[in-house]
């Protein structure tokens, strides 16, 4: 057995059942590589021994019908995990154990996986570079102080370094995508509606939705069909027939047409990202598929739109945090005096700023000129799509704008940061799933990422689509493993 | 638009986030260069546009109102930061 830690997620199944390895192995390797990493600062909370236990009573009665037999994995800390610390990055959750469990995390352990641990990510997932969590940056497995991207940066780290063989994220404006895209991995943020919301901490309400992030698109599409049911716990989610992803998944995708979005060509544009499109073109060719160019006319008002609706929610969600019934409290004068220092003290600078924006937009005065001008814009944003998808099954797009950039690097100018999710967060408006999978590297031999975005529902198609174009595409990550002593 | 410091107290207040004379100042900077930013979507006339307020095309479904998990209350109060057995204790604000 080559090692346990750098099998697929669909290869360590295999294994579990044919009995060659048991889950207390597997879990152990896992758990070894982990203590001996904790330099990426991947974890938030371990939950090692724990899992250990889990692992040997799987194995002394061990259920091989379940799709994830004893499979150990951590998952990102915005998901509540009962009797868990779960933080979501934020000092002012610092010691909150949920007494409930997130329903995308419960569909997971019913299917026999076993929590690792939380993993790190950016403040309430705000931020696309892991760098404010308040738990510290999240090093990128891929080379040293570079940012792992974000806001799901622990879990791209963990994936890409072998901590985890599978993993889930959060993606409100490209939190999977992004970081899938700059350490080489894959990841899926589904349809809204898909997976339920509940018992993850909230961001934006309207564009919050759970996803996997995985070493292969088979990986992907088998815990997608996991986490993706219908809950009556969440007012959003939606009663739609879902499939087996992993069952019906085929590289057959001769006559898909393919979309390809001229105002996706930014100025500016990296020459090696205008590089890796043209190839993941011809990829899409040789699969078979027809590509078909497209217009979506209004893709550069989405981020203006996204940092109007995101903030306005976020300063929404996030009143409940103030310091009476959980989380951080800070002494005060007096009730208001109270509540004031905990939240100056208890969030980090860019959830401040991220509340005071949607604060502002939402208040008197502003609320026209602002919201409801982006939720009109958005509308927009979603004909759009809904135009496209008269003429073309899916569309292909270059994941981010660039590689991993450097930690510190875009620290003390927002709007460059907010950039980053330019071909990212026209998605989370539309409610529309894509996919980015690793398709190449850049001059520094960072990893690139192609974004496959689907027809609402159509998980099935991007994920065929992935599927056929990682073959061609053959791609490699290098870990040189340069953070373990 | 320009956003001053008279402002930003003000959006402090609403927030109920307090802020210094220093991160005042800082934030003045940073709201301005991300509403000149956002200022991009007055180029689109967006009269006639019904506004989208959710993508999830689905009517909230009714439930009966029953309790499902009960008996929780040890394991809420533990999360308080000041707990007194029974309450949420808050500074006084009644004299």
């Amino acid at each position: 057995m080559s090692d346990i830690t750098s099998l697929t997620l669909t290869d360590l199944v295999k294994n579990i059942k044919d009995k060659k390895i048991s889950s207390e192995e597997t879990t152990k390797a896992f758990i070894d590589r982990g203590e001996k990493s904790r330099d990426l600062n991947a974890y938030i909370t371990e939950d090692f021994s724990s899992a250990l236990e889990k692992a040997k009573n799987f194995d002394q009665k061990p259920n091989f019908e379940l799709k994830l037999p004893g499979i150990p994995m951590a998952v990102k800390d915005l998901f509540c995990t009962n009797g868990v610390k779960t933080t979501a990055g934020s000092k002012i959750l610092n010691n909150f154990i949920p007494p409930y469990e997130s329903t995308v995390t419960q569909n997971i352990w019913n299917e026999g996986a076993i929590l690792l641990g939380k993993l790190n990510c950016d403040e309430f997932a705000m931020g696309s570079s892991n760098e404010t969590s308040f738990f510290g940056n999240v090093q990128s497995p891929i080379d040293k102080d570079l940012v792992p991207g974000g806001s799901s940066g622990g879990s791209a780290s963990a994936l890409a370094a072998n901590l985890t063989p599978i993993t889930i994220g959060t993606d409100t404006g490209g939190s999977i995508r992004q970081p899938a895209s700059f350490t080489g991995t894959v990841g899926l943020k589904p349809t809204y509606g898909s997976c339920s919301r509940y018992g993850i901490v909230a961001f934006a309400s309207s564009l919050d939705q759970a996803g996997p992030m995985s070493k292969n698109v088979k990986d992907c599409a088998l815990l997608q069909e996991i986490i993706s049911t219908y809950d009556e716990k969440d007012s959003t989610s939606i009663d739609f027939k879902r499939n087996e992803y992993s069952k019906e998944l085929t590289n057959n995708i001769k006559g898909k047409k393919i979309g390809i979005p001229k105002e996706y060509r930014v100025d500016g544009m990296p020459k090696e990202i205008e590089t890796l499109w043209t190839k993941g073109i011809e990829y899409a060719k040789d699969c078979g598929a027809e590509i078909v160019e497209i217009s979506l006319p209004h893709t550069n008002y989405a981020l203006p739109t996204y940092y109007i609706v995101a903030p306005a929610e976020a300063s929404s969600n996030l009143a409940r945090y103030d310091g009476v019934k959980y989380g951080f409290r800070s002494k005060g004068e007096n009730l208001i005096d109270m509540y004031e220092k905990t939240r100056s003290e208890g969030f980090g600078e860019e959830v401040q700023r991220r509340i005071m924006i949607g604060t502002y937009v939402l208040s008197s005065g502003y609320y026209d000129a602002y919201y409801l001008k982006a939720q009109k814009v958005r509308k927009l944003i979603k004909n759009d799509f809904d135009e496209a998808y008269k003429k073309v099954d899916a569309i292909l797009t270059p994941s981010t704008p660039s590689a991993a950039f450097k930690i510190g690097e875009k620290t003390n100018d927002p709007v460059s940061m907010y950039l980053n999710d330019i071909f990212t967060v026209p998605v989370n408006l539309a409610g529309l799933p894509a996919i980015s999978i690793p398709a190449g590297v850049d001059a520094n031999g960072y990893p690139l990422g192609l974004q496959i975005i689907g027809k609402a529902f159509d998980e099935q198609n991007i994920l065929n689509i992935a599927y056929a174009m990682e073959e061609k595409i053959e791609f490699k990550n290098k870990i040189t493993d340069w953070w373990i002593k | 638009m320009t956003i001053n410091l008279k402002t930003i107290k003000h959006i402090s207040k609403l927030s109920r986030i307090s802020v210094n004379e220093e991160k005042a100042k800082k934030l003045v900077g940073d709201m301005n260069s991300i509403f000149d930013f956002i200022e991009k979507l007055n180029e689109l006339d967006t009269n006639n546009i019904e506004p989208l307020t959710s993508v999830a095309e689905t009517t909230l479904k009714l439930r009966v109102d029953e309790v499902k998990s009960g008996n929780i209350r040890g394991q809420i109060l533990k999360n308080s930061p000041d707990e007194n057995e029974d309450f949420f204790v808050v500074p006084r604000v009644v004299e």
